[in-house]
């Protein structure tokens, strides 16, 4: 099977006159169609690099990715920003027609996607208003429901929840799930929490940093829909939270040993 | 203040109403004493004038003044210096602001006109327009069209400079967010460029405004034959200082309604700040 993302010897380094950086180190891999897989790595081991070169919007020094098209009026992927990526100008209608309205959709479809996806993430009664006057967890629902509302092949999310605080967070990680599971989308997420990855996805893949590798996969089973409670109360999830962590915690020590 | 005492005898309610009361009359007061500043400085120049404290000849009491000013709207001479001045101020703004916006809008946007354009820019902005005065007059005249210049010349420079900074300090992660949602160039400019620069232009536009005013007055000074600053150098040097205080009220009070004007504007533009 070729998968949904197929990505082969990606490699990226950054050039500095004092001492280049690997950020990622002949990476490949293959995501399924309708896969939910989250990232985990330490900060600074290239897991956003490798999401910003598969969202167009770096290039890669070395190797290559393809993202697989079920339609041709599809666009390939849409990102979820962190929190800062809501558009402060535009009103959070706006804000989550706004992909639909950059690939000139008719006005009517338009109308359409974005009240289905405000409902979805319960925006509809701020459709109105500019981001500025909202909190940080309904920002992060009109990122969702832009990406959503734009239909892309894949969807890409960038540490969508790292700034919100905990209660918020399990709250729109079951809302993403929600979501998620009426469209079975493809979806790439990075985090730093494996808290987070355990609940949202089928597989997680850890990183090690400098250079960014993928050192292990692990497959996640536990039946959906789950909730954090789900996770929390199984055994097995617990066990597989001190399986990440104590490799987590092996790379971190050992970037700073490197560093000293 | 120790609230132990009250806690079964008062209403919390009650008790932060009192102080939201006394709060609003804090506001109140301070309202009261931005009035007050102006009216009572006024009285005292007055009061001043009118019992020879000060010499008349110099000072003359402001309601003289305010006579003379109703005396100047009557006989119509007022009117016509001030028509002209709002005309040059006018389109000298214009002028300035059009070409300013525009050049600092590709500046903002194209890194080679920006690179192009900097050097000149930083070199002729610490030229005071006004020292090129006899230049301008020498090449446009006496008439409307050198005030023009000189006006637009000068407000021109903190437009260009404050868009073309707009536009270079939009954070990446809009233009990320426009890449990565397809915007095409003139959606790239509409829906990210243009609004995410409009706050700095627009401190720009306030600023040129205010340099508007300045410059009128001064370019009026030299080589004019009408305007509100040719009646403070004529009235000045006629002695006749009622006549000039008038014009320096007008100045004032345009200066005044132009800055409130523009920050309406501002906040119709700028709903999502």
């Amino acid at each position: 099977m070729k998968g949904k993302i197929a990505i082969e010897h990606l490699t990226k380094a950054f050039y500095k006159k004092q001492g280049s950086v690997t950020a990622l180190d002949d990476i490949s891999m293959t995501i399924n169609e309708g896969e939910f897989v989250c990232i985990v790595g330490p900060s600074g081991c290239g897991k956003t690099t490798l999401l910003r070169i598969l969202a167009g919007l770096e290039q890669p020094s070395v190797g290559e990715f393809n993202i697989a098209t079920d339609h041709e009026d599809r666009p390939l992927q849409s990102m979820v920003f962190q929190e800062r990526g809501v558009i402060p100008w535009l009103t959070v209608e706006e804000n989550v027609a706004f992909g639909l309205k950059m690939r000139r959709l008719p006005k009517k479809l338009i109308e359409e996607r974005t009240k289905y996806y405000l409902e979805k993430t319960g925006l509809e009664k701020f459709s109105k208003l500019y981001p500025r006057e909202l909190s940080g967890g309904m920002k992060q629902r009109v990122s969702i429901a832009r990406a959503f509302a734009n239909d892309p092949e894949i969807l890409l999310m960038d540490e969508p929840f790292a700034a919100l605080d905990e209660q918020n967070k399990f709250i729109l990680q079951e809302e993403l799930l929600s979501i998620w599971s009426e469209t079975k989308k493809t979806v790439l997420f990075i985090t730093h929490s494996i808290d987070e990855a355990l609940l949202l996805s089928d597989r997680i893949l850890l990183m090690s940093s400098q250079p960014g590798k993928i050192i292990k996969e692990i497959k996640v089973t536990t039946p959906r829909p789950r909730t954090i409670e789900d996770i929390r109360k199984d055994p097995d999830m617990a066990q597989q939270f001190i399986e990440v962590w104590k490799h987590l915690q092996r790379e971190v020590q050992q970037s700073r040993e490197q560093k000293a | 203040m120790d609230r132990r005492g009250t806690i079964e005898k008062h209403d919390p309610f009650e008790i932060e109403q009192q102080e939201w009361k006394r709060r609003q009359s804090k506001e109140r007061y301070k309202q009261l004493l931005t009035i007050v500043s102006p009216i009572f400085l006024l009285l005292l120049w007055e009061v001043l004038s009118r019992t020879g404290m000060i010499d008349t000849r110099f000072f003359p009491p402001p309601s003289a003044i305010i006579g003379t000013l109703f005396d100047m709207v009557a006989n119509g001479s007022l009117v016509k210096h001030v028509g002209v001045s709002l005309y040059r101020i006018f389109v000298g703004f214009l002028a300035g602001v059009i070409p300013g916006v525009i050049i600092g809008l590709l500046m903002g946007l194209y890194s080679p006109i920006r690179h192009l354009m900097q050097p000149i820019v930083m070199a002729l902005m610490p030229i005071p327009t006004l020292a090129l005065l006899p230049m301008i007059i020498i090449l446009f005249g006496i008439g409307d069209l050198s005030k023009v210049v000189t006006i637009a010349g000068s407000v021109f420079f903190p437009v260009v400079i404050n868009t073309a900074a707009g536009v270079m300090n939009i954070d990446q992660i809009y233009l990320d967010v426009a890449n990565n949602y397809g915007a095409g160039k003139l959606q790239f400019f509409y829906k990210i460029a243009l609004p995410g620069a409009l706050p700095v232009m627009l401190e720009g536009i306030q600023m040129g405004q205010a340099i508007a005013l300045l410059t009128i007055v001064a370019a009026e000074m030299m080589g004019a034959t009408s305007g509100i600053g040719y009646l403070i150098w004529t009235s000045y040097k006629a002695f006749l200082l009622q006549e000039m205080y008038v014009g320096l009220i007008l100045i004032s009070f345009f200066g005044y309604l132009f800055s409130v004007l523009l920050r309406g504007f501002q906040k119709k533009l700028l709903p999502w700040r």
